[in-house]
């Protein structure tokens, strides 16, 4: 191995070394200072961002992938993806600093886990190497279990945890039997290397059962419907900032290695999985949009929708054209700006201690904040796909992609369930606008205003003018999506 | 039958036996020691698969430290029975169903499979490279250097090890970055948080010791 290709990881190193440093700080007495921590943390992420743009200079060419002994690589796809992986931590670390201030748990630990956390979805979307993939999405799923239970006096959050961990680990231990299974077909875990192999093997059944053990674990990961019944239950319990971390920053990685996995490794089998997905996808939508509409607490209907809107994602991997990569990047980005300004407002509404969780906590919101009402409005209207939003465009990308792959009845169902969404979404807007509630108290701090401020102002930005976020999803999907058109499924 | 294969058997069957075992016995304590009898079945296995460095790790790993940590986890809480409730939960129809249906999909699928030719890779994977440079007389009486690569076939620790430490060195220092979350998450849940009417009981002992300790640290500041 060369020395200089090191370079590549640069930004996850400087992150290990600061998430670590700051385990440190209240052994060295610093424990007193509770602001310190979210703004060493703001820091740590200003420099890894630095780094990480300082590396992408090492890929003149945004076509080429830069890798490190086949494991690791840093390209548009993942640069794209870490990027948007490091904003979304950075809105969450401001979230979290009221919740930090209010319980009596420590911040450091809390930063720091949030960072290897991070270390963890940044490996998974630079992994080319199933084994890559592997421990960077345990690692992100170790620190979720930890975060998941963090207020370990309240009980839902110990419960969540539990379940989470549970599951989590037996759906791991199926991706891993999935993962030896290719391995022991196809001679090794990189993915090109896989590709390669099966461009050779006609009909394989321990290849096919791998396959599908893989999808499983995956599936379990974004929350897709047969292995969704955990997601409700943990973002339910879970502290409210991690829900929100759960909801968008750790499921826009389970996209991204869904999407190279399935778009650099699995590709030639196109054929025999994507009938498999595709009912997944049908399942989740159809199930998630229903379930969401008989809940009252936002937690949960905000669990069934991300179920949901996993079942739009999957779109874009089943059509496998550079059109569905593309949808699945720009849906990556839109889904979790919508989704931090909803959390956040969540956040910001609470009824004794607790975070608002009930549709009634949103009632008059309106008449005692029009501007965050407004903002709320918005961001509904982008989880939903309505025109003037962000949601539109991510939407319109994966729809049409299935449409050119000749998916057009999973289209059809998509928009039918879309507009189902829009009426547990506007149950939500029908409880700030129409109605009149005392109850809720307010806590509309600078943080969370900001988090607010730049979710809403990403929403309507891409909306209106999405073209800048078209030629970065194109640019960033180019070399990924190169790799699946390359090899049309050869031999069959 | 081989000698190989009776081994097989006779240990196969001891692990699987002893595996049912630790779910039906009432004691936490046998239980225990029944994993730990799993484990070692299995370790023999992996030795007679040519994999010395796997039964060595599952000795070492599973049967000296988590199994001691079982035992000793057991021990501490004296659970000596578990409460009388029946051993089969009212699931086990259903879960006898679906461990048949999971048994036949691996029997029909995985068994017929074509797997990746095993001798060859077995060769490739035990063969670790040593580069050497080394001066060349040739015929025209110049001296010049050239590299040199020697292949060893060597034993399978050696080799995982030349594998682990070169071509899988970035997952093997991120799986160490897994290891450091455990060990936060584990101190995490782990500690105690003081509530309000713990911290007025605390003894005058200890308060008395924290406040000589904050004197201290006061005067080590100033």
């Amino acid at each position: 191995m060369n020395w200089n290709d090191m370079i590549y990881i640069l930004p996850e190193v400087i992150l290990t070394i600061g998430a670590s440093a700051m385990l440190l700080v209240p052994v060295t007495g610093g424990r007193g200072a509770k602001l310190s921590a979210k703004w060493m943390m703001i820091i740590l992420l200003a420099i890894t961002a630095g780094a990480l743009i300082y590396c992408s200079h090492a890929v003149e060419n945004i076509d080429q992938s830069r890798q490190l002994q086949a494991m690791f690589a840093l390209d548009g796809f993942s640069i794209f993806f870490k990027l948007l992986f490091i904003g979304a931590i950075a809105m969450l670390v401001m979230l979290s600093e009221d919740f930090l201030a209010e319980g009596k748990y420590s911040p450091w630990e809390y930063y720091s886990l949030l960072g290897f956390a991070l270390c963890g979805m940044m490996f998974m979307a630079s992994g080319v190497h199933l084994i890559t993939i592997y421990i960077g999405l345990e690692l992100l799923s170790l620190s979720s279990y930890i975060l998941a239970g963090f207020y370990k006096s309240e009980l839902k959050s110990t419960e969540a945890a539990m379940k989470y961990f549970i599951l989590g680990a037996v759906s791991s231990a199926i991706l891993l039997y999935g993962i030896s299974l290719i391995y022991g077909v196809c001679g090794s875990l990189n993915l090109l290397d896989i590709a390669a192999a099966m461009s050779t093997i006609v009909t394989n059944d321990a290849l096919m059962f791998g396959i599908m053990l893989l999808g499983a674990g995956l599936c379990f990961k974004i929350a897709a419907v047969p292995f969704h019944v955990w997601t409700p239950d943990v973002y339910e319990g879970a502290p409210t900032p991690i829900a929100a971390f759960l909801s968008t920053g750790s499921k826009a990685a389970a996209f991204a290695i869904f999407a190279r996995i399935f778009y650099t490794g699995l590709h030639d089998f196109h054929l025999e999985w994507n009938y498999v997905l595709a009912t997944i996808s049908a399942l989740s939508m159809i199930i998630g949009n229903l379930a969401a509409i008989t809940q009252d607490n936002v937690k949960r209907m905000l669990g069934y929708s991300s179920i949901a809107h996993a079942g739009y994602v999957l779109l874009g991997v089943i059509s496998l054209n550079a059109l569905g990569l593309r949808g699945i990047l720009m849906y990556s980005v839109v889904y979790v700006f919508a989704n931090l300004g909803i959390w956040a407002t969540v956040l910001m509404l609470r009824r004794h201690q607790y975070a608002g969780e009930r549709v009634d906590d949103f009632e008059g919101l309106s008449r005692r904040s029009p501007l965050w009402a407004f903002a709320m409005v918005i961001f509904l209207l982008s989880l939903g796909g309505i025109p003037p939003t962000a949601g539109f465009i991510g939407k319109y990308f994966l729809f049409a992609a299935a449409v050119q792959a000749g998916f057009g009845w999973l289209a059809v169902i998509a928009v039918l369930m879309s507009a189902v969404s829009m009426f547990y979404y506007l149950r939500l807007v029908v409880a700030m606008y129409l109605r009149e509630g005392v109850e809720a108290e307010f806590a509309i701090t600078t943080p969370l205003r900001i988090v607010a401020g730049i979710c809403l102002v990403v929403t309507l930005a891409l909306g209106i003018v999405p073209s800048s976020l078209i030629d970065q999803a194109v640019l960033s999907s180019s070399h990924v999506a190169a790799h699946a058109a390359l090899t049309p499924h050869a031999g069959r | 039958m081989s000698p190989a294969l009776v081994v097989f058997l006779v240990i196969g069957t001891i692990a699987v036996a002893s595996s049912i075992l630790v779910v039906a016995m009432r004691n936490p304590v046998h239980s225990a020691l029944f994993l730990l009898l799993t484990f070692l079945c299995v370790a023999i296995l992996f030795v007679m698969k040519g994999a010395e460095f796997v039964g060595a790790v599952q000795v070492l790993v599973y049967a000296g430290g988590i199994m001691v940590l079982f035992l000793f986890v057991v021990m501490l809480i004296n659970v000596r029975h578990l409460p009388d409730e029946r051993v089969l939960s009212n699931f086990w129809k259903g879960g006898l169903l679906v461990g048949l249906a999971v048994f036949l999909l691996f029997f029909t699928m995985v068994r017929p499979g074509v797997f990746h030719d095993p001798v060859a890779s077995d060769q490739a994977l035990r063969t670790t490279y040593t580069y050497r440079h080394r001066k060349v007389h040739q015929p025209d009486g110049t001296v010049v250097r050239k590299l040199i690569r020697r292949g060893k076939v060597v034993g399978n620790s050696e080799a995982v090890g030349m594998a682990l430490y070169t071509d899988y060195l970035v997952p093997f220092e991120v799986a160490s970055l897994f290891l450091l979350v455990a060990m936060i998450g584990a101190i995490v849940i782990g500690k105690r948080e003081l509530s309000a009417i713990e911290e007025e009981n605390i003894p005058a002992y200890m308060l008395e010791r924290s406040e000589t300790e904050h004197e201290v640290k006061e005067a080590m500041s100033a």
